[in-house]
This record gives structure tokens, sequence and C-alpha cells, in this order.
């Protein structure tokens, strides 16, 4: 997926983000919600590893081993930020004290199921932090393609592959679509505006409500 | 006072078939001088529990290579390509386990507890086997502690009686994995007198640590 609909995808979800929350993001597109999360909104991010406040990258040379990013990366710490250990970490996250997390997936169904930890036969790196940031944060947000690399669904009617996480999705973005998981269903609130609300729907896998108002990001 | 030794006499009593708590996660805070110490003694059939490995061929991933590995528990093995390799072959049992449940159940064994119930992993492969307690309506899993032989942890300061500072992120593991075993070998990059260090900034409470092991930054290469 070129670096266009990773930047969409990153800067609708930084929409979402309000004011003085703590935000979790994982590997891979989430991390891009970095860089459009605006200044001045006290926002502050969670890196599973032991800290709150995760800065920017250090200018080179000023790396020290003893920061690093949840991704093993020289990290620095922003001002308001503290450092506790690993226990204290999933405390925080299992304990609902994390306002979002913004998660890659395989696949995601219609009840909010995630997959998003192993293709079996295929790739077992491990677990890490995914279950129980699924499970802890307040609201689950899904940062990912709309369709895999073979061009299929990854909204799918029930999740085939081994589970992340049991009904815990509150929010999808793709790079075509802003949908939201709700007791009724996925509710489609929003398209991409350079797709058609046919185009969403013929590469989804799940049934759709589609909203009254349907948005454009 | 604690005992002030070498990284190999440090792991002198580290036999075959040993389980040994390994502190860090990816490369920061590892206490690498030790574990390369654990590699020249060429003890084998350990169980190794630490989050993850490491990238590169080092510390964990180089006592796997040598075939020194029994089983492995942790969290994520996917960066380095070895372990998942050793694991179909059959040579190395691994489990895994969610981040928040490993390290919960090691500081549970730490602390004295029975176990864990945590709501992470219900619905998942992660409940098989497992007893799910339903506590005022609320379902979780239970998880029993996990314990071991051996803890070799990683610090920048400790006093001679065995408190000490670890910096930034590099605390992740190493405090749990502190409380919960026989004997705790803490790697530090350097040891300062009784008083030396402010009581109110200990990462590591002093009643934890068994063999202080000095290794400056420069010599451990990290």
């Amino acid at each position: 997926m070129d670096d266009s609909k990773r930047t969409r995808i990153a800067r609708r979800i930084a929409k979402e983000l309000p004011e003085n929350s703590i935000v979790n993001l994982g590997i891979g597109i989430p991390t891009l919600v970095t860089d459009f999360i605006p200044e001045g909104k006290g926002i502050l991010l969670h890196s599973e590893n032991g800290f709150i406040g995760l800065g920017p990258a250090p200018a080179p040379g000023k790396e020290t081993p003893d920061l690093v990013n949840a991704g093993g990366h020289p990290a620095s710490i922003l001002p308001g930020g503290c450092c506790f250990d690993s226990s204290m970490s999933f405390a925080i996250i299992r304990g609902k004290h994390l306002d979002f997390t913004i998660l890659g997936a395989l696949e995601v169904d219609e009840e909010g199921n995630l997959a998003n930890y192993t293709i079996p036969g295929k790739f077992i790196p491990g677990i890490g932090g995914a279950m129980d940031l699924s499970v802890g944060a307040k609201k689950v947000v899904i940062a990912m393609e709309h369709v895999n690399k073979h061009g299929e669904p990854k909204i799918v009617k029930r999740c085939s592959l081994p589970l992340t996480a049991a009904r815990e999705v509150d929010l999808i973005v793709t790079d075509m679509a802003f949908i939201r998981v709700t007791p009724r269903g996925l509710v489609l609130e929003e398209i991409a505006e350079d797709t058609t609300l046919e185009e969403v729907i013929k590469h989804t896998g799940a049934k759709l409500q589609v909203a009254e108002k349907l948005g454009r990001f | 006072m604690k005992p002030v030794l070498t990284p190999e006499k440090a792991v002198e009593n580290i036999k075959d078939g040993a389980s040994v708590m390994v502190g860090g996660f990816i490369s920061c805070g590892r206490p690498s001088a030790v574990l390369e110490a654990l590699f020249e003694k060429g003890v084998k059939n350990l169980t190794i529990i630490s989050n993850d490995t490491e990238k590169e061929e080092t510390g964990i991933v180089k006592l796997v290579m040598a075939g020194r590995v029994s089983k492995f528990i942790g969290s994520y093995i996917g960066l380095n390509r070895i372990m998942g390799e050793k694991m179909r072959s059959g040579e190395l049992k691994i489990e895994l386990s969610p981040q928040g449940t490993f390290v919960e159940r090691i500081r549970a064994a730490g602390a004295g507890l029975g176990g864990v119930l945590t709501p992470t992993g219900l619905g998942t492969a992660i409940e098989e086997g497992k007893e799910v307690m339903n506590i005022d309506g609320r379902r979780f899993l239970l998880e029993k502690p996990l314990r071991a032989d051996f803890a070799i942890v990683k610090a920048k300061k400790a006093d001679k009686y065995g408190n000490a500072f670890a910096p930034g992120s590099s605390k992740n593991f190493n405090v749990a994995m502190a409380m919960a075993a026989d004997c705790v070998i803490l790697e530090t990059e350097e040891i300062v007198e009784p008083g030396k260090m402010d009581p109110e900034k200990v990462t590591f409470p002093c009643v934890f640590i068994d063999l202080l092991v000095p290794v400056s930054r420069a010599k451990a290469g990290g």
C-alpha cells in the first residue's frame, strides 16, 4: 500500500484522539499516527516496555541504550513523561488506564473479534502486548489496509485466524473506510475521498450498515 | 553486604537443567556480560525465561544456536528466526504468554501469591487448558505463578547491599524477575558504598539481590 494511503489512515485516526488522552500505538501503520497528533492537546503516548511520554527518535548521537520504544529503537521521553517497570506498564494497560490503543490486524469481524498475532503453520512471532492492549484499553482502534496482499477482504463475517481478543474492537479505520463496531454490527460512517460506496462494500467480507449521513475522509 | 563477583564466578552454581530468568526487552536492560559467561560455561538443557530474545546472534539467541536451551518461556520469539526454526525442528519447546500475563505471573511468584486472575486471553487459544473463574459476574483466566532457579537482571548502579537503580525503559522485566528466583544475579555498571544511593530512587530493593556483578558499559558492549 503506498504511503499516501497509510498517512490517510493515520491522519484520520489522529482526529479521534481527545485532549489529554493516553494512547498506545502498535507497530506498523499505528506508529504513523504520531506525525498527526496536534501539539498542545496534551496527548501522551504510552510505550508498553515501560514509560509514558514517548517522543520522537533522538538526534543521532543522542540515543541512550536505556530508552527504547516498543520496537526496540532508540526513543526520547517528552516533558510530562514517567518511567516504570513492565508490571506497572501492564497494570496501566490491563487496568483500563489507557484511553486508546491503535493496533494493526490480519482480520477483524462483525462482532469486533480481532486476529492479529499469528497465521498457523506460517507465522508465529509470538504474542507481545497485543492481547493485553485489546482487552484493557478503553477504546480499541484498528488501523489497517482494507484488503490483504491477495486482494481479499480483511473485514470478514467471522475471523478464521486465531483470535487476539474477542469482541473488543471499537473502530476500524482503513485506506477506504471508517467503520464503527456496535452491538448491532458494523456501521460504515465514512468512506475515503477516492473511493465509492460500491467499492467499499465489494471489498468487505462482512455486512455493513451504512450511516444515514455518510462522511468522507 | 552482598558478594561482588566476576561474571564467571556469578554463574558458577548454574548447572545443566537449570531454569534461568533473563531480564531485558529486546536489547534494552540486558545483562549481556553474565549471559556471555553462561554461554562460556557450557551448561545445557536450560529453561530460559525472558520476554523475547533480541534480534542479533547474541545472548539468548547464541545459547539457543549452541543447543544449550531445551525450553523457552516468554512472550515474543519473532525477532530472530532461529527461535522459530528450532521450534519447528522440535529441538526447542516454546511456551508463549501475553506479555502482561508473563510479567504478572513472575511478580506473583515473587510476591507470594497463588496465582493471577486476568481477563487477557479469554476467548483465545491462551484459554486452552486453563481454569476460568467467575468473580462477581466477571470472567478471568487463572494463570499460575512463574518462578526460576536463577534470575539474571540488569541495573545501572547498585550499592553494596544490593539496592539498585535502572533508568528509563531498562527496568522492564528485571524488577519482577529479581523477586522470583532462588538466586538473583545483578549485573550493574557501577557499585557504590551504602549511603551513596538515594533511598527514594531505588528500583530494586536490596532484599531481592543475591550477587553483584560490576560490568562497565564499555565492557558489556552495550
